[in-house]
């Protein structure tokens, strides 16, 4: 940048804000194994990460774990394209806003991936073999011709013949296929997506209905709810009948589908205690619906105040510049003692269950070193004030820590921060039953 | 509640009321369309701080009027924002119309107390005072077109915020945009 002394400090800060507009990461997922993580984008693209797996040398010995291996890209590929629905004049964005991925049955990995209207089935899978050793074509070059072809054998063909080529180990090479497009399913914009334990369905919910497709079909889907109230809806890990929706009273209801065919009559429903005054009605909304992985018990986010009470002061402000709408992600740890959630200021903030007691922590690089132990921070209410607080009125709104993942199994955790991707491990309890 | 917090809170509400007005507008050109959810959160504030902007002006009401002091807005003459509990088919349109809908149906109940009322000689201009809600707030802009010299204002008829009669669609379309939904 120090080519040109002489030409005035050109600011390119909007020009950064520009580029990386479709960088911000929109959703991040692990599979079920934690070998792999995916990120979606704002520009339709999913990045998928694998864990390497370390080799165990020296570090082996008896109790110790090891140290954790790091997340590497494994693949990239371009999932959703901007669309536009000439019907009603309105661009759709490509913007991915969930992925899942499906219970492993091969070799091969399967995610499903959502824009707006549009569910994609992806195939991931590995080559690390070539075919070599074809002879199509004879000494000239040409093609040769098959009604002249007499013999098929391994190597060194005649001229009549063709040869049959030989798998050759190659450089590992990742591919990845649509297998899948379920289309025309949403009038409203697809919120979230949740595959069945059966393996063979999964559901997609908008803001007004819940569709449940068959993996393997994509001409048709079923509508089994319509609840003008819808938030998002989730499967639970281990019953593939029944199914859970949240709405933005932040209620959540438990549909069982083999009661009935539409599912609007709900089974159980479930009712935090709620304000009432309008600013709280667009807070409640920020939830997210997610089972404990045990799948007995249903649970959503810890109540609002407890949160982002600190907020509260500003509920004004917040509203007018709209991130009083930002839908906050909540996530739990695999042993559901710990629940995560995301904040301003590249925050965010983990609650333990049984205490109520939580930290506060940042996704920053500027402010912590790789591989240094994260301190925790603190948001300034009043009372004494201590180093490292920072004031409500200090906060930047726009570094908004919206979507996060943690490890089925380990105490890892994704935070997405705008277009960066934070992974943290706990060294100090890696498993998750430690705790 | 005392003078000044009464008209602190209108003056809020009304603030809050413009911006949710601005914030609904604004969304429909946003990439990506319309988001419902959004949209009846920011019809829901618009409510809320509507019914808190006119109970605010009741209890600004000169006190000493001797009628009992809080009477619920609901027997106002002005239209009702729909519910968000409704049909999930009509629902997006509603919230949509909803700003339009009370416009014009506040227009239309000024159309029939003030027919003709710009022509009237100062005279015999009735003296019935309009109920508070039917009087267009004051932040919202003017909606009548403005006349050349000359013209006179035709009176919308009374139902013609429901696609009706050809002629209240043309009345219409001038002071109102219709989405293409």
């Amino acid at each position: 940048m120090g080519e040109d002394a002489e030409s005035p400090k050109i600011n390119h800060t909007f020009l950064r804000d520009y580029v990386t507009e479709a960088d911000v990461i929109s959703t991040v997922e692990f599979n079920q194994t934690g070998d792999l993580l995916a990120t979606g984008d704002k520009g339709g693209r999913v990045v998928i990460f694998q864990r390497e797996t370390e080799s165990k040398g020296e570090s082996e010995e008896a109790g110790e774990v090891g140290d954790s291996g790091e997340y590497n890209v494994y693949s990239t590929f371009q999932s959703h394209e901007p669309d536009f629905d000439y019907l009603k004049s309105l661009e759709i964005e490509e913007k991915i806003n969930k992925i899942r991925w499906l219970p492993q049955q091969n070799a091969a990995h399967f995610l499903l991936s959502t824009n707006d209207k549009t569910v994609k089935l992806w195939k991931v899978s590995e080559r690390d073999k070539r075919p070599e050793g074809y002879n199509l074509k004879d000494e000239e070059g040409r093609i040769k011709d098959v009604s002249t072809i007499t013999s098929l054998r391994v190597q060194n063909s005649l001229p009549c013949g063709f040869t049959v080529p030989v798998l050759k180990p190659t450089d590992l090479m990742v591919e990845v296929r649509p297998r899948r497009v379920f289309a025309n399913g949403h009038t409203y914009h697809i919120n979230s997506i949740s595959v069945n334990s059966d393996g063979e369905t999964y559901l997609s919910a908008d803001d007004l209905r819940i569709n449940m497709w068959h993996l393997d079909i994509t001409d048709r889907s079923f509508s089994i709810l319509c609840d003008p109230d819808l938030f998002s809806a989730e499967f639970p890990p281990h019953h593939c009948h029944v199914f859970v929706y949240s709405s933005s009273k932040g209620t959540l209801r438990l549909c069982d589908m083999r009661a009935s065919a539409l599912c609007d009559k709900h089974t159980k429903l479930f009712t935090p205690f709620t304000n009432k005054s309008f600013h709280h009605q667009c807070k409640v909304s920020n939830r997210e619906t997610q089972f404990f992985l045990s799948g007995s018990v249903v649970s959503e986010c810890p109540a609002h105040p407890q949160v982002h009470e600190y907020l509260r002061s500003k509920l004004c402000s917040l509203y007018e510049n709209d991130c009083i709408f930002d839908k906050f992600e909540c996530v739990w740890n695999s042993s559901d003692s710990v629940i995560m959630t995301g904040a301003y200021n590249s925050f965010f903030r983990m609650f333990d269950r049984e205490t109520g007691r939580g930290v506060t922590l940042e996704a920053w690089r500027e402010n912590s070193k790789p591989r240094a132990v994260l301190r925790t921070r603190r948001v300034y209410t009043g009372g004494k004030r201590r180093r490292g607080d920072v004031g409500v009125d200090s906060l930047d709104f726009t570094k908004k820590i919206l979507h996060m993942a943690w490890h089925p199994a380990e105490n890892i955790i994704a935070i997405a921060a705008t277009n960066n991707l934070y992974i943290f491990q706990d060294r100090v309890n890696p498993d998750a039953q430690t705790q | 509640m005392s003078a000044t917090t009464a008209m602190e809170v209108n003056i809020e509400a009304r603030r809050i009321l413009a911006v949710s007005i601005s914030k609904l507008y604004a969304s429909r050109s946003q990439r990506g369309g319309l988001r419902l959810h959004r949209s009846l959160l920011l019809s829901l504030v618009m409510k809320s701080a509507r019914d808190i902007y006119h109970s605010s002006r009741e209890s600004d009401a000169p006190s000493e009027a001797q009628s009992p002091p809080e009477e619920p807005m609901d027997t106002s003459s002005s239209p009702e924002l729909p519910e968000p509990q409704p049909e999930p088919l009509s629902e997006r349109n509603s919230s949509e119309t909803a700003v339009k809908e009370s416009d014009s149906e506040e227009e239309d109940y000024e159309s029939d107390t003030t027919e003709d009322k710009e022509n009237l000689s100062p005279a015999r201009q009735s003296r019935k005072r309009r109920g508070k809600a039917s009087a267009a707030p004051d932040f919202l802009p003017n909606k009548r077109a403005r006349l050349e010299p000359g013209e006179e204002r035709y009176a919308a008829p009374v139902a013609s915020c429901r696609v009706g009669a050809g002629e209240s669609l043309t009345t219409l379309s001038l002071n109102q945009v219709i989405p293409a939904f």
